[in-house]
């Protein structure tokens, strides 16, 4: 019986990093050119941006909360980044640390709407997209080329690694902050208070532990992580414009479900959301590969994964829930 | 064992919620090395003491003293630090987290920058050891049962620091043979020298464990007495006391079982139970009778009515309806049969907060009726101004909203909500319990009323005198059985303390 | 004037005062800034002016605004009401098909039908998961916002499908023979159907019941459940019709961009009307003139010039401020300023113990 609890716990996982093998597998029997190893480090190159937000997100979703407000983030990045590059002129690395700044104080704002007066994450974070999402347009309503020289230069520069391939600088940044929240998450105890805030928020604040201020905090590294993805779709894209990172919320959202992160919270990790992300990108390669099949393809295939997991985990924990609330049951009748 | 200093003394407390005295002048003791437990009914004051104790709650007035320095508890975490813990009923820890984890963390051991998952996961299994526990403290919580769980949290307490350990309710959702392991446990604390104060119901478990027993009621200290010195019957006597009201003025003509036995029933239940809440048990519920529901706080009264309600479907035996057998799977089930109940706990239950007198009144008549036939607003205003006037409820007006109302009143709604729906059998559990002297009267005597106008009505209540009172019978519930019928003769006071208490007859009251 | 008082008391406890409070005042705006407003013409047979294009193109707002409200009112929220409009525009205009000549593969009758039968199942899925498998509503639905726009696309193969059929232009602009645009009168048919249905039945009573006290109202003997799948299909419906205007207007179905972040204007307008986004009393009328409010802001933006793209910050302030003004804690932060927060962390603890 414990056995079995066990590896219902990691079975979402070993699900995804299964099913991701298997659908390279796949692509790799069915086309020639698929299984190279240039194609596997593209699948890191076109979805940097989607990791490092999907790394924030995982956070949100482990401490109990979610965030909307992600894309539009995004988006409001990569343009307050072109329109002070090109019609103010700073210096690109101090445009890239007042992103990081920005996007924190937007995390703290958030954080604190939600902490301290009890508001619903989904709404706060909603009036925080229509923000990001209004204020880029405010900048400018038409797209905005960044001809930046560093920013071309970073977009551009290739790092070999083995055999002729290579990879971008943003694949570095992408798992430099892997690594950091890897160890924020398993190390620290900021990290930990997360994971027992999605657990059970009522037992942590009881435990002692410092809920508040690791809510808030955790929504402030899901603003920076909005930001710095938003710092590399801008070497991605090279440009600002209203309508990036349009509906790129759920997809994050999506990549850190399907890597095992429970929407319920207390459950989840950075490598099971990295996985998430690549099961996307592989299928939207696949689908590019086919050539017949048309991209939609690729939406509803994410869209049947993301079903299936939470049903899953809903599956999963209903058993747990219903034991729960037997507990609970002869609690409120002694009460 | 006397002799030994006490850890703790509590004197003089006294703490009052707005509009209710819960502790006043009560003095507490607990001795090092003593299991002491704590006992009373619902709305004794266990809770509060103990919130006050852990400082959950300001008290009033009232001094505590911790090995002779004055004390008092800013908060739970604080409490903790001067040696007091509490591990609660209801684990409060996190199930998603490793064991070693729940234990150390907020106090993780941390080595160059990192948590030292290697040393916590080694004490961890170092301070189970202490409670004679052996598991693999890197599996996640939830792997393991509410009883490990609870060894857990109190690995937890001990290695904050502890000189007194609170359990409170710990056996509730524990079976028999995780209950023999917390005993263990908590013997081997008391010889280390901890003071444990056990809040219970389960009175065998005092017997079994127990050193000296304080006792409350309605807020007042009882007394203090040696567990060994005292009778099982005296204990539940002096835990559920004497209750002075105005009732003396009514007498109900019992119906005798041979009344009762020459018609069929209108409830029957035949081996109905619930796994986890109530085992199977017979029940027959005549009409034009009270059937009383006895038994101490969770032994298992509610989850009776809540099986025979069809809120928790029954997973086994047959329920029968007039003597025509039926599954009742759902409150809507149980309502086409013309069935009602009136739930314990009012607020999370009972009461829709933001909806007016009115339409909490015509709720469950409206969802018998079903959607379409939606009940004109001319005769939803009667139907609310008529209960408020036969049930003298008190409002401003039939569009107040009921969370503006009393405690008493709201009860009176609710009951007004299954009246108007006319049940052929209506269950209340607890109808009387947190309101006023008057309103109580009024309540049992319409229960009576309703009995003698041909309606079979269930009754559940805390209170023996009022059950005595308003009940032609008496279905004894204890530790999730239902262990004996009492009729005619045997309805009183002292053969009913006699059956909860176990059937010991040492009766010296 | 003691008389004056309670007038103006009652009127201002109304659920519905201060929603249209904010209608009048952005109204008053533009009778002050914007020349010409209000001025109505006649021109084949039609209205044309500002304030039809207002109520014209709120319709789908008000349309996605009546499900939602009832889906809030349960204590739920259904984001994949964009992708059913999606959906749903999709499965007409491919029934009706894109020849130049103007000749539908199929009945325009049937293809509406077809399109509104979908939609409803889409949103029965969606009280399923929420009422069966007991996932969170913001969850449930956002599998369905996800696929609702592959499903469009699919439908439509991927293409922007443009119709050449007359009558599909019909149901986003004018009827022949009618004064007013034709979605006025569908949100008339779909606000009449909602109001009977919540007024002369008891379903608004269940509906705010449970959303109020679940488990109250389970024991009082109301099938939470199927409540909770015929509000989400209701929902479903709404999103299905209005799916149909908004195809309708530009004569196409855009799988992509059809009904596209309509679900947050949808939600907004429930919040503009003055209702609870934690469940219980609801006012469809609230929601209907949160609907015309955040179309007449629209509105006035491109009368005075300024991209409506800006738009979303002007809702983004409003929503946070009418979501603090609803938080409890708020009101009771602005009351007691100097309070520290660890202080009123243990009370909560107190509270819940």
């Amino acid at each position: 019986m414990n056995k079995l609890q066990l590896s219902s716990k990691y079975l979402s996982l070993i699900v995804t990093i299964f099913l991701f093998f298997l659908l390279f597998a796949l692509g790799s029997l069915k086309f020639t050119g698929f299984f190279s190893l240039q194609n596997f480090l593209n699948l890191f190159i076109d979805n940097a941006y989607l990791i490092i937000m999907a790394i924030g997100t995982t956070f949100i979703l482990i401490a109990g909360g979610i965030d909307i407000s992600v894309g539009a983030v995004l988006s409001l990045t990569c343009m307050l980044s072109a329109y002070l590059l090109e019609m103010k002129h700073l210096n690109p690395f101090l445009v890239m640390a007042l992103m990081l700044l920005m996007g924190a104080a937007f995390g703290l704002i958030q954080g604190a709407l939600i902490h301290f007066f009890k508001m619903q994450p989904f709404i706060v974070t909603l009036a925080g997209m229509f923000f990001a999402r209004g204020m880029t347009a405010v900048i400018s309503i038409d797209t905005i080329d960044i001809t930046d020289k560093t920013y071309e230069l970073i977009a551009n520069y290739r790092i070999p690694v083995f055999g002729g391939a290579f990879i971008s600088i943003s694949v570095v940044i992408a798992v430099i902050a892997l690594l950091i929240a890897a160890y924020i998450a398993h190390f620290t105890k900021f990290g930990r208070t997360a994971y027992a805030i999605g657990g059970n928020e009522q037992s942590a604040v009881l435990m002692g532990l410092s809920v508040g201020r690791t809510k808030i905090g955790i929504y402030m590294l899901g603003g920076i992580c909005s930001t710095l993805s938003g710092i590399v779709f801008s070497f991605y894209m090279r440009s600002g414009f209203t309508l990036h990172g349009l509906g790129m919320e759920m997809e994050s959202i999506a990549s850190a479900v399907i890597g095992g992160t429970l929407l319920t919270g207390g459950v989840g990790s950075v490598f099971g959301t990295l996985f998430g992300v690549l099961i996307q990108g592989t299928i939207q390669t696949l689908v590019m590969f086919q050539g017949t099949l048309s991209s939609w393809w690729t939406k509803i295939a994410v869209a049947i994964l993301l079903c299936l997991f939470i049903v899953m985990q809903s599956l999963l924990t209903a058993r747990r829930i219903r034991k729960k609330s037997q507990v609970l049951k002869s609690d409120i009748s002694h009460t | 064992m006397s002799e030994t200093s006490p850890i703790l003394t509590m004197t003089g407390i006294c703490k009052t919620f707005p509009g209710v005295r819960a502790l006043s002048n009560v003095d507490f003791k607990l001795r090092a090395g003593e299991i002491h437990a704590l006992m009373g009914e619902n709305g004794a004051g266990k809770s509060t003491l103990i919130k006050v104790l852990t400082g959950v709650d300001k008290l009033d007035a009232g001094e505590i003293l911790l090995d002779s320095r004055s004390i008092l508890a800013k908060s739970p975490q604080h409490a903790q630090e001067l040696g007091i813990s509490t591990v609660y009923q209801e684990v409060n820890l996190c199930a998603n987290l490793t064991v070693a984890e729940n234990i150390f963390i907020g106090r993780e051991p941390v080595r160059a920058g990192k948590i030292d998952w290697k040393e916590i996961n080694k004490r961890a299994k170092k301070v189970l050891e202490r409670l004679d526990i052996e598991i693999d403290v890197t599996q996640t919580l939830d792997t393991y049962s509410v009883a490990v769980q609870q060894m857990v949290a109190i690995a937890r307490a001990l290695d904050i620091s502890s000189k007194v350990l609170i359990l409170d309710e710990p056996t509730s959702s524990l079976d028999a043979h995780e209950v023999k392991k917390l005993f263990e446990v908590m013997r081997k604390l008391q010889s280390e020298g901890l003071g444990i104060i056990f809040v219970t119901h389960f009175l065998d478990q005092v017997y079994e464990i127990s050193d000296r027993i304080t006792v409350l009621r309605n807020g007042e200290l009882v007394g203090e007495y040696e567990t060994a010195l005292l009778p099982k019957v005296q204990l539940v006597s002096k835990m559920i006391g004497k209750v002075l009201d105005d009732l003396s003025s009514f007498n109900k003509d019992k119906k005798t079982t041979e009344d009762a036995r020459r018609e069929t029933p209108y409830v029957s239940a035949k081996g109905v139970g619930h796994l986890g809440s109530i085992n199977p048990f017979d029940l027959d519920i005549h009409k034009g009778e009270v059937l009383g529901l006895v038994g101490l706080l969770g032994s298992g009264r509610t989850e009776t009515a809540r099986v025979i309600f069809g809120i928790d479907k029954a997973d086994c035996g047959e329920m029968h309806v007039q003597g025509n057998k039926t599954v009742i799977a759902s409150a809507g089930d149980a309502m086409k049969h013309s069935m009602a109940f009136c739930p314990e706990n009012r607020k999370t239950e009972g009461i829709i907060s933001e909806l007016s007198v009115r339409e909490n009144i015509i709720l469950a008549l409206q969802a018998k009726r079903g959607v379409r036939k939606y009940i004109k607003r001319k005769e939803q205003e009667k139907i609310a101004d008529d209960y408020i006037r036969l049930l003298n409820i008190k409002t401003s007006g039939k569009e107040q909203l009921i969370r503006n109302l009393s405690g008493g009143n709201q009860q009176k709604v609710i009951l007004a909500r299954w009246l108007v729906t006319q049940p052929d059998l209506l269950i209340l559990d607890e109808p009387t319990r947190g309101i006023d002297v008057g309103t109580k009267a009024e309540i049992q005597k319409l229960i009576v009323r309703l009995a003698d106008e041909g309606m079979a009505v269930m009754f559940i209540s805390s209170e023996l005198d009022e059950l005595l009172r308003c009940c032609d019978r008496l279905a004894v519930i204890r530790d999730r059985n239902k262990i004996a019928e009492l009729t005619g003769g045997e309805l009183n006071e002292e053969v009913v303390m006699h059956t909860i208490a176990g059937g010991e007859n040492n009766a010296g009251a | 004037m003691q008389g004056l008082k309670d007038r103006l008391k009652r009127w201002s406890g109304s659920r519905l005062f201060w929603p249209l409070v904010g209608l009048v005042l952005v109204l008053f705006f533009n009778l002050i800034f914007v020349e010409g407003f209000f001025s109505i013409e006649m021109k084949d047979g039609h209205l044309y002016g500002r304030i039809i294009d207002i109520v014209k193109n709120a319709g789908c707002y008000m349309l996605l605004a009546i499900g939602m409200t009832l889906v809030v009112a349960t204590g739920g929220i259904d984001i994949s009401v964009g992708s059913m409009c999606a959906i749903s525009g999709a499965v007409m205009a491919a029934l009706v098909g894109g020849e130049l000549s103007g000749i539908p593969h199929h009945s325009y009758g049937i293809a509406i039908a077809a399109a509104l039968a979908v939609s409803v199942v889409l949103g029965l899925w969606n009280g399923f998961l929420v009422a069966k498998l007991e996932i969170q509503p913001v969850v449930a639905t956002l599998i369905l916002m996800v696929a609702g726009r592959g499903i469009a696309q699919l439908v439509t193969q991927g293409q922007i499908i443009t119709v050449y059929y007359k009558p599909y232009a019909y149901l986003g602009s004018f009827t022949p023979g009618l004064i007013l645009p034709t979605s006025i009168f569908i949100v008339a048919i779909v606000l009449t159907m909602a109001l009977v249905a919540v007024k002369k039945t008891s379903l608004g009573l269940f509906i705010q019941s449970a959303g109020i006290n679940r488990t109250a109202t389970r024991y009082s003997g109301i099938n939470v459940k199927k409540l909770i799948y015929m509000v989400y299909g209701f929902c479903g419906l709404c999103a299905g019709v209005a799916g149909l205007v908004i195809s309708s207007m530009v004569k196409a179905a855009d799988g992509n961009n059809a009904g596209l972040g309509y679900e947050m204007d949808a939600i907004l307008a429930v919040a503009l009307g003055g209702n609870s986004m934690n469940g219980g009393r609801f006012s469809i009328m609230g929601s209907i003139i949160g609907a015309l409010i955040i179309q007449s802001i629209t509105t006035t933006m491109y009368a005075l010039g300024v991209s409506p793209q800006v738009l979303p910050v002007v809702k983004a302030v409003v929503v946070i401020s009418i979501c603090l003004i609803q938080s409890d804690d708020f009101r009771r932060v602005l009351a007691d300023l100097f309070k520290k927060d660890g202080r009123s962390q243990h009370e909560q603890v107190a509270v819940k113990l």
